[in-house]
């Protein structure tokens, strides 16, 4: 981690199993190349994302994350990206109060179909990343008790 | 517990993955993570050896853990898991790391970081895993009933071989009659067989077998329960004719003294009355009453029907009735819509009248049709002395559909061919690319070539009946850039045939939403791979076939019945499906009954327990998503494989500092 030109953010990804998972299956088939940024987690749906989750990854040292999900109305579970597009915008709320940059976590669709979509939403996340610079969230949160987190989304 | 320990296994893939990722390197990095007992390196972990290792290495070094960094879990999760099954760890005690599809392959020019979010990943599987549970797979029967919805030749198709095979169908057809499109068509490429003479057969069939339920006329309502046990309602639309007293004598809407034009079965060209059945081979036979254009609805006189029918089958009164079917697997055949060719205002259709749609000059050149097959312009006599049929119309369009329809060159040279056979018109080809790809079909489109049909390469520009000279007189100009000379061409002719792409039904997305199956990008009903699961969707228990997955032709939807049919015996045979286990359960002694994950669950599987006081989690409905147990804000709601600590633990192992292998906030 360096200055912001040359810095090369971490980004957490949490990628729903049915449509975004698979468009980056895709994007590996065809050879869609991308930053080596986004590390990701595979959920069944983004209706699972705990917001928890967000802020533990924040915490342990993430520069951002990327939520992925079925586009609107293309749910496998029906509604469960609706699910999440509420849970975000609470989430966001939280993140502004706490400082966080509305860039550095973000929520978008790409369908199984999307290869290209999910490469291009990949490489312009960690750019808009890069601008911004290391978080380093861990320097500032004041509470070393990784169930301090949890404890403050449930109040 | 004793301590957990864990064997990685980190997969070559030959060069697809080692020709980015430092394989040796990160096996090597590997051992050094918490719990990692043994790591290993291999060309393929997926073939017989990989395999092997896995099972030995559990023996021998007691794993009771396993991580394999390879491909997408969609790819070999099953076979790993069946690995670790063989050497009797419990399979779900394993994880995949994708470092293939989510690594080398899209970091080809970046193998430091490739290698490095190769660890990154190996890390969190390491740490995800050791939070695993054993896991056993839900074992639900299966009933032997199957539901089709769609009677067209898929459906038809599909009905068939799980009747012949000895299970019981019900085959839902929204309109009077089976038979779909291809009962409208006259002729099929590229033998030029009579549509109706091979189908009407297997509508025959059909009609009569004792292992199909015919239920016309009727549309699924809703759909409830779960591979092996879905219970379908279905709304059969009340005809007005009792089937169980009506011959289908025809004395009915012979003297039924409304003519209405038929705009689904003749496309417009013909007429029927407002007692009808579509055509004469329909089955059932029974016709039906169109009650928004029937006298008797309107002004409560007439009754003529029921006047003239010599079995008093006429019931003017009739209610729909809404039954409820009990069955195993659904297989939905809902077949396509045709391009609405008045989306192209540059071709004229609906304003310049000798311009046809592909459907229209079906009916046209049907011996059954509105003309008795006489190929006439729209005045009902004159043949054409010339004729252009335009290819792709709303297909390979950006401003329409960007897919290729898939029938539109092999249908619009058996229109070629049927002009010239009865009128001895010139016709012109107006083409993109020719795509006659599958078995006879090159031969028929040379075959065309060598009739004497023009072909034009180019797209059209527009279809005007402004003349700019003498022979552009009283005809239709096509205005088109010939590609291969380099000009634009005006072609003058009587009649234009404009062959419409095939698209998703306008309500797709609604079937879609009720059966659980998605809609693609365009528009198409999504398989569950589009390579090696073409007929399967990812709702069990749900197939699709035909042209409602996609455009395709009479022998591809026939395969894709047939096929899906197969996939449908092969669960009856088995009696019963193992579902994976990924589901949610409640912690009752801690549930506090706030009930709202109640109206969280999409599916209905959560019930509030009165008694009790608390929710519980029906594990027959639950589908695993994991709405709930993000959503419960006590955090008594497991979601079994994806559990908090499971996926907190992945967090913290993705965030390694994968330069040490300490967490990145510890290293900063």
């Amino acid at each position: 981690m360096s200055d912001n030109g040359t810095f090369t953010p971490v980004i957490v990804g949490f990628l729903c199993n049915w449509c975004s998972y698979r468009a980056a299956d895709l994007a590996g088939t065809s050879r869609m190349g991308y930053p080596a940024t986004l590390r990701d987690i595979r959920i069944m749906c983004t209706g699972r994302l705990d917001p928890t989750f967000v802020l533990r990854a924040l915490q342990k040292g993430a520069d951002g994350v990327l939520i992925m999900g079925c586009h609107p109305g293309q749910c496998h579970y029906q509604e469960g990206n609706y699910k999440a597009i509420r849970r975000f915008a609470l989430l966001r709320r939280t993140l502004r109060q706490l400082g966080i940059e509305d860039e550095r976590v973000q929520l978008h669709w790409a369908s199984a179909a999307e290869g290209v979509q999910f490469a291009q939403t990949v490489a312009r996340v960690t750019e808009q990343i890069r601008q911004l610079g290391p978080l380093d969230w861990a320097r500032n949160w004041p509470n070393e008790d990784p169930y301090a987190v949890e404890e403050a989304v449930h109040e | 517990m004793s301590e957990p320990r864990v064997g990685v296994y980190v997969c070559h893939c030959g060069h697809n993955i080692a020709g980015t990722v430092d394989v040796e390197h990160v096996a090597e990095w590997a051992l050094n993570l918490p719990n990692v007992v043994v790591s290993r390196e291999n060309k393929f972990m997926c073939a017989s050896t990989g395999q092997e290792q896995v099972e030995q290495d559990i023996k021998e070094f007691d794993l009771t853990h396993v991580v394999v960094a390879s491909c997408s879990p969609h790819m070999h999760e099953k076979t790993f898991r069946n690995a670790c099954a063989r050497a009797g760890l419990n399979p779900y005690m394993f994880e995949m790391a994708n470092i293939r599809e989510h690594a080398s392959w899209v970091h080809a020019n970046d193998k430091d970081g490739a290698t490095n979010k190769a660890k990154a990943l190996v890390s969190a599987a390491v740490s995800r895993v050791i939070f695993h549970e054993p896991l056993e797979p839900m074992q639900v029967s299966i009933r032997p009933e199957t539901l089709v919805v769609g009677g067209g030749i898929a459906g038809i198709q599909a009905a068939l071989e799980i009747a012949d095979a000895g299970y019981h169908v019900y085959l839902v057809e929204r309109e009077p009659s089976i038979g779909g499109h291809m009962a409208m068509f006259d002729k099929t490429f590229p033998t030029l067989d009579c549509s109706a003479c091979i189908l009407t057969p297997k509508m025959f069939d059909v009609g009569a077998h004792p292992n199909i339920t015919l239920l016309t006329y009727s549309e699924v309502e809703r759909v409830d329960g779960y591979v092996g046990n879905f219970t379908v309602r279905v709304r059969k639309k009340a005809g007005m004719v009792d089937q169980d007293l009506c011959t289908g004598c025809g004395s009915c809407w012979e003297s039924c003294p409304i003519r209405i034009v038929d705009n689904v079965f003749e496309a417009g060209l013909g007429h029927r009355k407002a007692i009808y059945r579509p055509f004469p081979q329909a089955v059932p036979k029974y016709p039906v009453i169109d009650v928004p254009n029937c006298t008797y609805y309107k002004s409560g006189k007439c009754r003529m029907c029921e006047k003239v029918c010599p079995t008093n089958a006429i019931r003017f009164d009739m209610q729909d009735e809404v039954v409820e079917l009990e069955v195993g697997n659904i297989i939905l055949t809902t077949g396509f819509k045709l391009f609405d060719a008045r989306r192209v205002p540059n071709y004229g259709y609906g304003r310049l009248e000798n311009v046809f749609t592909s459907l229209e000059f079906e009916r046209l050149t049907n011996a059954a049709g509105p003309t008795e097959g006489k190929i006439v312009l729209r005045d009902g006599e004159t043949p054409p002395q010339s004729v252009a049929i335009i290819h792709c119309v709303g297909s390979r369009d950006r401003n329409y559909n960007t897919h290729c329809s898939a029938i539109c060159c092999m249908s619009s040279l058996k229109f070629a061919h049927l002009v010239m056979e009865k009128t001895g018109a010139q016709v012109y080809n107006f083409y993109i690319d020719m795509r006659p790809l599958h078995k006879g079909y090159e031969e028929f489109y040379h075959r065309i070539m060598d009739e004497g049909a023009q072909f034009i390469r180019g797209k059209v520009s527009e279809i005007t009946d402004a003349a700019r000279s003498p022979e552009e007189d009283g005809k239709l100009v096509v205005v088109c850039e010939d590609t291969l000379i380099g000009q634009q061409r005006r072609v003058p002719v009587d009649m234009v045939i404009l062959a419409a792409g095939l698209e998703p039904r306008a309500d797709a997305q609604a079937v879609g939403y009720m059966f659980g199956v998605g809609c693609g990008d365009t528009g198409f009903f999504t398989e569950r791979h589009p390579k090696l699961d073409p007929v399967a969707t990812v709702t069990e228990g749900v197939f699709i076939a035909g042209a409602c997955q996609g455009a395709k032709d009479i022998p591809d939807s026939v395969a894709q019945g047939a096929a899906a049919a197969a996939r449908v015996l092969g669960t009856i045979s088995k009696r019963e499906v193992a579902l994976e286990p990924i589901r949610a359960t409640i912690d009752e002694e801690r549930c506090s009954g706030c009930r709202i994950c109640n109206n969280m669950c999409p599916y209905h599987a959560i019930d509030f327990i009165e008694e009790k006081g608390v929710s519980r989690v029906n594990p027959a409905l639950c589908k695993g998503c994991g709405t709930c147990v993000a959503a419960c804000p006590s955090q008594v709601i497991t979601g079994a494989h994806f559990t908090f600590d499971q996926l907190m633990a992945e967090i913290d192992g993705i965030l390694v500092d994968v330069l040490s292998d300490q967490p990145i906030v510890e290293a900063v």
